[in-house]
């Protein structure tokens, strides 16, 4: 019963989400272009489904994946587990200490990618506009690798204090030198996946594994040291994607050779 | 009937295998590294459950809803060829978008207590209140930009990298001038504005723009959209960390 009252909580609390949305599409559809839409009554379920759809999608993750997923960066990250029961923190930290905190990074950052909607509906349209030729499991698996490499880097800046923007920085220059190399039909497509991994699955769970890493790590204060880990995971897809049809096409090239 | 339970049946199982690594990883760390129960295996179930039907709806909606909505406004604009009327809409939709979005609205909360605590604004309610809004309508006037600026390259044809390189020096320029504690909010705000709706209606849009405009390859102009989305906040974020 409660669960019933709960979906319907969080239906509502899409739809106010998604009204804006709906009403500048209407508006324009119906005040500017002024032409019926075409198959209308397929839309308007296609846009129930997306509700209804996004409502269980978000609801699930509240009930079952964010909870332990928090849970578990807490205790990953917690002193008592990185440096056994009662033994004392040293007051110069070691960063190789929070190994399996990088793993964890590692792992929670491809996987939580791969089940991101909104990169689902950008790979089925690259897969669809270029014809078949980009896959939509290469592209987000390319994208799902980035991420996980972005997020695992992130936390170790937080663990060593680093200032970020070098870390930012050396990553556009890579990406810059990558895009004169890679093939011209990638870059557009390369660029945007950075924007796309980073919604929600991904955000509230590499939130929680920073701000974790920041509470704990001696010396990192939450506020500064917290942020930056989306940065790090909307960055490096970039390179990965870019890497991948950089590969793709060596291959390709290599076949044609032999 | 028949046939459509049967469709509904696999591609509920691909949204299953889009799940499982996720399953895989936190069941991993908590068996075997950190060695604990699984505290309410039922509810996690349930909500498992409730994921992989959410995602197998939103799927479907997309193919039949977002999508084709995108594309078709996309067509009727460049049919009707009035300019000034699709960048009206293309930042409308940026910003409307943006505005409502759950995680900014978070995030800008958080840069407002930083900002209380650093001493940029009084340590009051109010003006912490004033801060979030202030840089919430920043970040959704950027996206609304970024569309605009989007949209006005796929209507040119200009050559994206030249302009996301300009966009990274402006990043590096800010990141010097810009007050420390600005910073790695910036950064993050360039990566949570763009939400599960907007991306797919944003991408149709683009793609719808460059097929039905002669010379365009959706390819290569139809993409781009969101990377102008991601890029803009960080430097009107930190302009709004100056100024204020």
């Amino acid at each position: 019963m409660e669960l019933l009252a709960n979906l319907f909580q969080m239906m509502l609390d899409t739809s106010i989400d998604v009204l804006p949305i709906v009403s500048i599409l209407f508006g324009f559809q119906f005040f500017v272009i002024r032409q019926p839409i075409p198959n209308l009554k397929r839309v308007v379920v296609g846009f129930v489904y997306v509700l209804v759809g996004l409502s269980l999608f978000l609801l699930g993750l509240e009930q079952a994946l964010f909870p332990l997923g928090r849970l578990m960066a807490d205790q990953l990250t917690n002193p008592a587990f990185i440096y056994g029961d009662g033994n004392a923190i040293p007051t110069v930290i070691n960063w190789a200490d929070y190994y399996w905190v990088y793993l964890f990074a590692f792992a929670i950052g491809f996987s939580t990618t791969i089940a991101e909607p909104s990169l689902i509906a950008v790979a089925i349209k690259a897969n669809e506009v270029s014809g078949g030729a980009i896959g939509v499991w290469g592209l987000r698996r390319a994208v799902a690798l980035g991420v996980a490499v972005g997020i695992t880097l992130g936390s170790y800046r937080i663990v060593t204090g680093l200032p970020i923007h070098y870390f930012i920085i050396s990553g556009y220059i890579v990406v810059v030198v990558q895009t004169f190399f890679a093939p011209k039909m990638i870059v557009p497509l390369a660029y945007d996946s950075g924007g796309v991994t980073t919604s929600t699955v991904t955000v509230p769970l590499v939130a929680a594994l920073g701000l974790g890493l920041a509470e704990t790590v001696p010396g990192r204060n939450v506020l500064i040291d917290g942020f930056g880990l989306i940065a790090f995971a909307s960055l490096f897809p970039i390179m990965s994607v870019m890497a991948y049809a950089q590969l793709s096409e060596l291959v390709a090239k290599r076949a044609n050779k032999i | 009937m028949q046939h459509a339970l049967f469709a509904l049946f696999k591609s509920m199982l691909g949204s299953l295998r889009d799940l499982l690594p996720i399953i895989i990883v936190i069941g991993f760390f908590q068996a075997v590294v950190l060695q604990q129960p699984i505290p309410g295996f039922t509810s996690i179930v349930i909500g498992t459950l409730f994921i992989i039907l959410g995602l197998t709806f939103f799927i479907y909606g997309l193919e039949m809803g977002l999508f084709p909505i995108g594309e078709s406004m996309a067509n009727a604009f460049a049919r009707k060829g009035s300019v000034v009327w699709l960048l009206v809409f293309s930042f409308c939709l940026g910003f409307g978008t943006t505005v409502a979005e759950p995680a900014l609205i978070a995030v800008a909360q958080e840069a407002s207590e930083i900002a209380a605590v650093g001493g940029m604004i009084k340590n009051n309610p109010q003006a912490m209140e004033n801060y979030a809004d202030g840089l919430r309508f920043t970040v959704a006037f950027s996206v609304g930009l970024a569309i605009v600026i989007g949209v006005l390259r796929i209507l040119k044809g200009w050559s994206i990298q030249y302009m996301i390189m300009g966009g990274y020096i402006l990043v590096v320029l800010m990141t010097i001038i810009a007050p420390k504690e600005i910073i790695g909010i910036a950064y993050d705000s360039g990566g949570v504005t763009t939400s599960t709706i907007t991306v797919p209606l944003v991408t149709a849009l683009g793609v719808g723009l460059a097929s039905s405009i002669k010379g365009r390859n959706p390819m290569t102009d139809g993409f781009g959209l969101i990377a102008f989305a991601s890029l803009t906040p960080m430097i009107f974020v930190m302009a709004y960390g100056m100024i204020i």
